[in-house]
């Protein structure tokens, strides 16, 4: 009897495989093939020179020497790093803050939909055409500068020009950044806090704690698995930055190349006059410090469950 | 003694509602101004683009709109050097047959982790989780080389096959199968006679309407905003996407531009997607901490 029915559970199977296919096989051709390969190129001298292809010569680590001995390297990793952290500080403290409000069950907000629907359309605007926005609505003859001197903040004829300054360039790529991602923090954080025990806000509340007390002592350490999550998320995220700085700078990464990030850095490697060695070597190290940050979520997040 | 207690929970209680209701007050406060951050950027937008190039030169701030909203639409319509209707229905095809392959496939895929048991299910499922994070652009170079030996540079292939693979997707609907599709099901149409594959087709992708309603707009959206490949894939005129139109756009010496067509072309880039969010706003917003870690 169990003989015939686990004869037959196998005989099902083997249709696990089969629906398994497409998937496999299309990761496979565009996705580990182009993986290998561009790992393969960074050990290659190999680029090209306008129609004529110079290489491939086999080049050893020559092409990671060059990347780690030149300043490009750690200027554009601190530019991504600057920029991500210039939006991810208000990002978290805004996203901690309606995170809390909205899963607060005594506070009962009426409108707390209309206010989550808001908060995360910026997350699905296309960012090149947002970036475009920007550049139109922040640039010395646009409206902003329109409305500092109406307000006389900046003096008549004189615009502040926003794009003329690291600071400024820096913040508004970081400040869009923000924009665009804080809503979903929110509603990662709050889906996290709605986790949390109701009892012990019961308890805090027959104890007589404000709602700061609550909100440091219990919310924020319950939070912490979730809140490694979205910081290491984020990151990520941060490292892949792209079309932001790349519209609103117009892929110069100005001023003085100080909004370029690591993947315009890529682009420039791979766009045009395509740099294999140069290109593959540099996307060995993202994939590396991707890897790494991955394997951090991985524990945190399974570790829970434990 | 006993009156003074009463009477001291009594005031502790009012002062605990006063509380609230004060910090209700502060809460709405400030939610309608982060909302209005959220906004204003999109108003600005809609209020240029109905400003007439003239006005706009000026630089000047405007609370109200101009009337030249449609005389810029029918500007930009007829504007010979940006191929935007072209852009605008190559996007549509891209994103729509994204949407499409990568939902049904991944659902196919988290069925078959789902509803079956074997031998390399275990370490496929871990395969699957551990890719999930490694982004694209790490093996861009390896796939524009791939695409040119192939002849596939310049087509549209490249950007809507590779969605049949897409882990993230795969995960969202593994989750949703978990707590939503009992075996018992699957079983009792086996005992019906239906094959695994019609199994799926009519009963299981019946079942997974709702989440492949989310994943679709998802997908549809993150295709629609993509920038990085198709602008390393496509290069002629005729198959460039809007976002590539739109750098183009900014790559051009755009004080020769007419503004106002440049605000009306962002407003065209992201009004779509506006629309089809707030029409479904109700479920995307649900579906935004499903398919996240477990809180």
């Amino acid at each position: 009897m169990s003989q015939v029915k686990k004869g037959k559970v196998v005989s099902f199977n083997k249709w696990g495989y089969i629906f398994l296919i497409p998937f496999f096989v299309t990761y496979l051709f565009f996705q580990l093939v182009p993986l290998v390969t561009t790992f393969y190129y960074g050990f290659f001298e190999y680029y090209e020179k306008g129609i004529k292809d110079y290489g491939p010569y086999f080049y050893g680590i020559k092409n990671y020497i060059a990347l780690f001995s030149g300043k490009l390297l750690l200027k554009y990793s601190l530019n991504t790093l600057i920029m991500w952290i210039i939006g991810f500080i208000p990002q978290i403290a805004v996203s901690l803050l309606l995170g809390a409000w909205f899963s607060d069950a005594r506070l009962r907000l009426k409108a707390a939909a209309v206010y989550k629907v808001i908060i995360y359309l910026p997350n699905l605007i296309m960012a090149s055409a947002f970036s475009m926005l920007f550049f139109t609505l922040f640039d010395d003859n646009g409206p902003v500068n329109g409305l500092l001197m109406a307000l006389n903040i900046v003096p008549e004829g004189e615009p502040f020009r926003f794009f003329r300054y690291t600071l400024s360039s820096r913040s508004l790529v970081g400040f869009m950044n923000f924009l665009m991602w804080f809503g979903n923090t929110t509603i990662l954080l709050m889906a996290g806090m709605l986790g949390i025990d109701q009892s012990l806000y019961e308890a805090a509340e027959v104890d007589g704690a404000t709602p700061t007390q609550v909100f440091w002592r219990i919310t924020l350490p319950l939070l912490r698995p979730i809140l490694v999550y979205v910081v290491i998320t984020s990151l990520i995220g941060g490292l892949q930055m792209f079309d932001v700085p790349q519209i609103l700078t117009n892929g110069a990464g100005t001023p003085a190349d100080s909004t370029t990030t690591l993947i315009m850095f890529l682009n420039n490697n791979i766009s045009g006059n395509v740099n294999y060695g140069v290109g593959g070597a540099l996307s060995v190290v993202l994939f590396i410090i991707t890897g790494v940050l991955s394997m951090i979520v991985y524990k945190v997040s399974t570790q829970k469950e434990d | 003694m006993g009156k003074d207690n009463a009477m001291q929970l009594q005031m502790d209680k009012e002062k605990v509602t006063g509380g609230i209701r004060a910090r209700r007050v502060v809460a709405n406060i400030v939610l309608v101004l982060i909302c209005l951050l959220c906004l204003i950027w999109f108003y600005l937008l809609f209020i240029n683009a109905s400003r007439s190039r003239a006005d706009l030169s000026m630089g000047s701030f405007r609370v109200l709109p101009g009337n030249y909203f449609f005389k810029n639409f029918y500007n930009l319509m007829h504007n010979s050097s940006l191929t935007i209707w072209r852009g605008m229905l190559n996007s549509i095809i891209i994103s729509g047959g994204t949407a499409v392959l990568c939902t049904y496939f991944s659902t196919l895929s988290a069925y078959a982790i789902h509803a079956y048991d074997f031998k390399l299910k275990g370490v496929l499922f871990t395969f699957i989780l551990l890719i999930m994070t490694i982004p694209t652009q790490v093996s861009a170079l390896g796939f524009i080389k791939l695409m040119r030996v192939v002849h596939l540079t310049d087509t549209f292939v490249p950007l809507i096959l590779p969605s049949i693979a897409a882990p993230v997707t795969f995960f969202y609907m593994k989750q949703y199968m978990d707590s939503t599709l009992p075996i018992q099901i699957v079983e009792a149409a086996r005992i019906d006679g239906s094959g695994e594959f019609r199994t799926f087709n009519t009963i299981v992708l019946p079942m997974m309407k709702p989440a492949i309603a989310v994943q679709a707009i998802f997908t549809f959206v993150g295709s629609w905003n993509n920038y990085f490949t198709p602008a390393l894939i496509l290069k002629s005129e005729e198959n460039k996407t809007l976002p590539i139109l739109i750098a183009k756009l900014r790559s051009a010496d755009f004080l020769k531009f007419d503004m106002g067509q440049v605000y009306m072309m962002i407003l065209l880039s992201i009004f779509p997607v506006i629309v089809v969010y707030l029409a479904l706003s109700k479920f995307i917003v649900g579906g935004v901490a499903l398919g996240s870690v477990k809180g």
